[in-house]
């Protein structure tokens, strides 16, 4: 199984789109209520960053399964400026924008795998994957 | 597209019930609208309900936050209901807390505590 789809983030509108394709693909799955608002929020935070820092980019779920393990792996990547120190933008309170600066380390927290993979002035990407228990 | 999210007045206090999910440029629009009218009706309280909120982000805690204390500048207290389980357990894994906020699990208790807030 390996179901895909993806929302192009261009205008504020579209982390509404990317968030609520989530949180369908997150019952699709058959997550509950709690773990498709920590998929909700993740992505909401990563297509949010994107339209901010990068101003457009793409978000895209899958779905996926590993033995019996079930899971949505989403991906989040840009060709903007990229994060010249990622220690930095992990860190709870860090923001360029007067924001939190509680989205990664939040999107950290609240999936199960986390990876940025960053290059200034090329771009971003970031995957991160829930399991289902 | 922005919707605007109704605000209603009862006695000295403003009631505001979240009823359909927050993007960005209605949690801002609705920030505006609420401190006008606190400013126009010189009301003490609100009470916020966000029953039906399923999950909440940095920019939407933030823009609550912001409410939460720029209502406090002007004179009024806010108690925040209705949050949800989940959206409570994905605002403490965000790494956010709304410290000092005073919440009450429905509309009628929120409504209640306010007033006994108000009297001290
Ligand atoms: N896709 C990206 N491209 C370039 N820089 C990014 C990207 N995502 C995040 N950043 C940088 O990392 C910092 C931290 O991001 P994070 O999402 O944790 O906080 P924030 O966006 O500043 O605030 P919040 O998410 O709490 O509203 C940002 O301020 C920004 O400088
Ligand atoms: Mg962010």
């Amino acid at each position: 199984m390996n179901l895909r789809s993806s929302v192009d983030i261009i205008s504020e509108w579209d982390i509404v789109a990317a968030r609520q394709l989530g949180r369908n693909e997150a019952k699709d799955v058959g997550f509950g209520t709690v773990d498709q608002a920590r998929i909700t929020t993740a992505i909401s935070e990563l297509a949010r960053n994107i339209y901010l820092y990068a101003e457009k980019g793409n978000i895209e779920i899958k779905q996926i399964s590993e033995g019996n393990l079930k899971g949505l792996l989403v991906i989040a990547s840009d060709k903007g400026p990229g994060i010249a120190d990622v220690r930095k933008a992990m860190e709870d309170g860090y923001t360029t924008s007067g924001g939190l600066g509680a989205g990664l380390p939040g999107v950290k927290r609240l999936m199960d795998d986390f990876k940025i993979e960053t290059v200034v002035d090329e771009g971003t990407v970031i995957t991160a994957t829930k399991w289902m228990r | 597209m922005i919707s605007r999210i109704p605000i209603l007045k009862l006695r000295d206090c403003l009631i505001v019930s979240i009823q359909w999910e927050l993007d960005d440029q209605t949690a801002l629009a609705f920030q505006e609208d609420l401190l006008a009218k606190l400013h126009t009706t010189a009301a003490r309280g609100v009470v916020l309900d966000l029953t039906p909120i399923d999950f909440i982000d940095s920019f939407i805690a933030k823009v609550l936050g912001d409410v939460i204390s720029m209502s406090g500048l002007m004179g009024a207290k806010v108690v925040i209901t209705g949050i949800q389980p989940a959206v409570a357990i994905t605002l403490i894994e965000l790494g956010i807390r709304l410290e000092n906020v005073v919440t009450a699990l429905d509309l009628e208790n929120g409504l209640e505590k306010l007033e006994r807030e108000l009297e001290d």
